[in-house]
């Protein structure tokens, strides 16, 4: 970052700084690192050869009165410089650019050919993210859990239309795509939470189709995996009756899997692929009108009575 | 016969009928220009007005000014309109219609009865796909109208019927205009302009419509399968039975990427007209830029995928296609030294059309040095679909593409209208179209890298976009006063600015050469051209005026303008021109008309009408004028 810093102080200001934790420019993990880096090389350069041009044309207004060029030369120098800066700077540069973009970081930052410690399975739904883990019976959705400072690939796939998984804080996106199962690596060399966005328009609610990857240390990732693993203490009636149409609670009648698993719906962080954060209140706003909240999403409003909605109410929030 | 007698005869031949009828059964490259540049200013405001709601709505963090129905219909259809009915209309339509005879010394385009079809196509065209707010089902799947999202399990409505529909009608119109320039530039050169006498804004004509001929078929031929799979059920793009959706987007970029070209040569070919005019001196390194013009639409061909490199196809393609992308650069770069140096070694005078010009230079380089970073795979993958490609193809779009069109409207306004525009005024727009350009487009690049994805109805607050979203609504809105006080420009000077003359800008092309606005018939006399720039041959100017008198290559024995031979432009015929005939509006109506049918599923109806249009041909044919 110090380089990029004396090429232009007031965009790193403004990119590296604030802005939220979706910054492509705050890299977490090696993959985003190499990326950020060449980016910061390229804008360099590219303000250099910006910086060149928009002074010629500058020239060109201040010397408006004079038919030559600087040291007075003429059109053959020009057309010399055509050539030269407009033919054989640019291939140098561009060959360089390739080789080290195109065929170094391309393959330093592939994802590795032989399977990893840990694979995640990420499947798009218009609009939310399922989540399973290889050799576990553990689902979830909207969050990914990850042990920090560990290779994990991600094998992303589609239930419907093309969604493009991206953790800008991580990694270069990769579509998901029908018929196709791509993989990307996550690694984070720190805890934390790193949040990403469906990148592909898909529909809708697009603009709310966003997941968090979540890094803890190895112990705690372990203990999460298990508990999520392990089914719900039991069913609900009114659950059985108005949801299992659509929803998963492993261990009871509902198996559906047209909205998200719910097993564990009340350990997650948010509601909705991160449209609103999981709080008592906003789950009720959420049941009762899902329809206002994230229009057109693939959850219906139902007409339930007061009393089923608190029952309801209650025995989601007692999915931990 | 006197001179004077024979300008008459002249004037007798060529004149159409008055009035609004006149109008609609205009031959006349000229009034086809114009029709073209109204028609394509009315869907510019129609795109422009589509994208201030969307900037709108996107002033702040969850806004629910438009629903996301409603947005997603808004950002489909500016991007078609814009692309579709604006530029590609506007530059070889009505720049290219207009402009290119009188470059090249013709009485009119090749095929005039084919030039008015086309326009009228177009227009139906037009109205076909805008008729979709009407019902409110305008195309909502995004201008590449990615499937599976546009087929009819996630799309039931005539959204995407209307984009496919209306895409593969527009597609027929923009063939036959491209084919016309293409004939025109070929064989309607006036004797004497061999190829290296050609303007360059002719050649960057000749390749964008040869560019057109050859992409165009491959996005014909995808919304043919799409509409195939939404209306009868054929399964070209379902993984189920043995389809791919990646054969859209295939197709779609193989058109796609061409278009990028096919949008920004004819930008060139302006800047190319401007900048020798009031540089007052002619372009350096001609025939280098000749060579990059063609080549640029030329390799624009073989780059389609960097569309693509996150869909995960595979590593050998996409190197291929990031070397691929990256030579397309060395063209452009041939080309901005050009300019730039060009006005360096003349003594330039700054007025509107060439401050339009600077301003198009400085955002063509932006956007460049912008897309050149796509083409290092690892970083296109981290920004594509954010708005950091946003903030680039705007610059290169609207920066690099409709800033000349701008400066191109101010530098022809006199030769079309006989009148001068208001230069104080000019100047103003100028800087509130380049304020406005900045502020809008620049902050994108910033937004995208903070992670902010394209084609988001809304966003949340929290993540550091708001400041940026707001200046960059701001920016559309100054933008948009800068574009009105062109459009203010133009109305008032129409009427009320001083009248221009011949020449007002010493201009080097043949058009400068006429009088303004121009008569039906153009050129009195064939031209004579000796080089590049016949309007500074005083010699050649003086051959014009003895050949008036001599009645040498006058023509004035009827409808006709000679052909010439494609290399070396001797003269090797005499063709006689078609009068104006009501055949091709009233076939674009039938087509018109056959194309809604088909949208509502009414083939034996629509295949009615097509047949019509079929048999209007035969009656266009029987009242083609006798061989003279
Ligand atoms: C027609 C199918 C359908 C029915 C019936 C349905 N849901 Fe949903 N539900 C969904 C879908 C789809 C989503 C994901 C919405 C989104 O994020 O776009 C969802 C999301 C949820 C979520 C948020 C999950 C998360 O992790 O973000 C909860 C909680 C939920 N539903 C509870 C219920 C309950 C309780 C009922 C019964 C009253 C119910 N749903 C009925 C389809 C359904
Ligand atoms: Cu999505």
């Amino acid at each position: 970052m110090t380089r990029a810093a004396l090429l232009a102080p007031p965009l790193v200001l403004a990119l590296a700084g604030c802005g939220g934790n979706q910054n492509s420019l705050d890299p977490g993990g090696h993959g985003e690192r190499s990326i950020a880096h060449l980016f910061w090389v390229m804008l360099g350069v590219s303000l250099v050869g910006f910086g060149f041009i928009v002074t010629l044309l500058f020239l060109g207004w201040v010397r408006r009165d004079r038919p030559y060029l600087p040291g007075g030369r003429g059109e053959r120098t020009a057309t010399q410089l055509v050539l030269l800066l407009g033919v054989a700077l640019p291939i140098v540069l561009l060959v360089a650019l390739f080789v080290w973009s195109d065929l170094f970081v391309l393959s330093s930052t592939a994802a590795p050919k032989r399977p990893t410690a840990l694979t995640v399975r990420v499947i798009g739904h218009e609009w939310w993210w399922e989540v399973r883990y290889r050799g576990s019976s553990a689902v979830t959705a909207n969050e990914i859990h990850i042990p920090v400072r560990t290779k994990v690939t991600a094998i992303v796939t589609t239930a419907d239309v093309i969604h493009s998984f991206w953790i800008p804080e991580l990694n270069r996106k990769t579509d998901m795509i029908p018929g196709r199962a791509n993989r990307l690596v996550l690694e984070a060399d720190r805890p934390g939470v790193y949040r990403g966005q469906c990148a592909e328009f898909c529909g809708l609610q697009h603009a709310h189709m966003s997941v968090e990857v979540i890094a803890e240390p190895k112990p705690r990732f372990d203990a999460w995996l298990a508990r999520t693993a392990e089914p719900a203490p039991g069913g609900s009636p009114v659950f059985a009756k108005n949801c299992s149409g659509c929803h998963q609670v492993r261990g009871t009648e509902a198996r559906a899997n047209v909205g998200p698993d719910l097993t564990h719906f009340a350990s997650r962080r948010t509601i909705a692929a991160l449209t609103l954060p999981n709080t008592p209140p906003n789950l009720r706003t959420w049941l009762r009108d899902p329809q206002h909240v994230k229009p057109g999403n693939r959850m219906p409003n139902l007409h339930l009575s007061n009393g089923e909605w608190r029952a309801l109410e209650r025995y989601v929030e007692s999915l931990r | 016969m006197a001179v004077v007698e024979r300008v008459e005869r002249l004037e007798e031949i060529w004149l159409e009928r008055p009035g609004v009828l006149g109008w609609l059964t205009t031959v006349d490259h000229k009034r086809i220009g114009l029709l073209y540049f109204w028609t394509t200013l009315v869907f510019f405001a129609a795109g422009g007005v589509e994208a201030l709601l969307m900037r709108t709505q996107l002033a702040q963090s969850d806004e629910r000014l438009v629903s996301p129905e409603t947005y997603d219909q808004l950002m489909t259809m500016h991007g078609v309109t814009m692309i579709f009915f604006f530029i590609v209309p506007i530059t070889t339509g009505a720049f290219g219609n207009y402009l290119v005879p009188l470059m090249i010394g013709a009485r009119d385009m090749a095929f005039p009865r084919l030039n008015a079809l086309g326009f009228w196509l177009f227009l139906g065209a037009g109205v076909f796909i805008y008729s979709s707010f009407l019902v409110h089902e305008a195309p909502n799947a995004g201008w590449f109208d990615y499937v599976p999202l546009s087929l009819r399990q996630y799309d039931r409505g005539h959204n995407v019927d209307f984009y496919a529909l209306g895409l593969i009608f527009n597609g027929i119109a923009t063939t036959i205009g491209a084919l016309n320039l293409i004939v025109t530039i070929f064989k309607l050169r006036a004797p004497g302009m061999s190829w290296n006498r050609m303007p360059l804004f002719c050649f960057a004509l000749l390749a964008t419509a040869l560019s057109l001929i050859f992409a165009l078929p491959a996005l014909t031929a995808d919304c043919i399968l799409l509409e195939l799979q939404r209306k009868l059920g054929f399964h070209f793009f379902d993984v189920a039975h043995g389809g791919d959706p990646l054969l859209w987007q295939h197709l779609f970029w193989i058109f796609g990427h061409p278009e990028v070209y096919i949008i920004v040569l004819p930008a060139f070919g302006i800047a190319t007209s401007i900048i020798p005019t009031f540089a007052r001196r002619r372009m350096i390194a001609f025939p280098l830029v000749a060579m990059a013009e063609l080549l640029v639409a030329f390799i624009g061909f073989g780059v389609w995928a960097h569309h693509m490199f996150s869909t995960g196809i595979s590593t050998a393609t996409l190197v291929f296609f990031a070397a691929a992308s990256m030579m397309v650069v060395v063209p452009s770069t041939i080309q901005i030294y050009a300019w730039v140096l060009t006005v360096n070694l003349g003594t330039p005078v700054f007025r509107a059309p060439l401050m339009f010009i600077g301003g198009f230079i400085t955002f063509f380089v932006l956007g460049g040095l912008s897309g050149i970073m796509f083409a290092a795979i690892p970083f296109d993958q981290a920004t594509t679909d954010t708005y950091f490609v946003v903030a680039h193809f705007h610059f290169v779009i609207f920066g690099a593409a409709v800033f000349p069109l701008l400066g191109g409207i101010y530098y022809w306004f006199p030769k079309v209208t006989g009148r001068m525009y208001h230069e104080g005024l000019a100047q103003l727009s100028f800087w509130l179209t380049f304020a406005g350009t900045a502020l809008t487009f620049f902050p994108m690049h910033i937004v995208g890298l903070l992670g902010m994805t394209r084609r988001v109805y809304t966003y949340d607050h929290g993540l550091g976009w708001d400041a940026y979203n707001l200046v960059e609504t701001i920016g559309g809105y100054v933008l948009a006063a800068g574009l009105l006080a062109i459009a203010l420009n133009i109305a008032w000077s129409a009427r009320r600015g001083p009248y221009a003359g011949r020449d007002p800008f010493h201009g080097g092309t043949l058009e400068w050469t006429i009088p303004s606005p121009p008569p039906h018939y153009n050129f009195a006399v064939v031209p004579t051209v000796r080089s590049a720039s016949p309007n500074w041959d005083e010699e050649a100017r003086q051959e014009d005026l003895e050949r008036l008198e001599r009645d040498e290559l006058v023509l004035a024995g009827g409808h006709e303008t000679p052909t010439t031979t494609v290399n070396d432009a001797e003269l090797s015929q005499i063709a006689e021109m078609p009068p104006e005939s009501p055949w091709p509006i009233a076939l674009a109506v039938s087509v018109t008309i056959a194309f809604a049918l088909l949208l509502t599923s009414h083939y034996a109806s629509a295949g009615g009408f097509l047949a019509l249009a079929l048999l209007m041909l035969a009656g266009w044919h029987a009242a083609e004028p006798e061989e003279a």
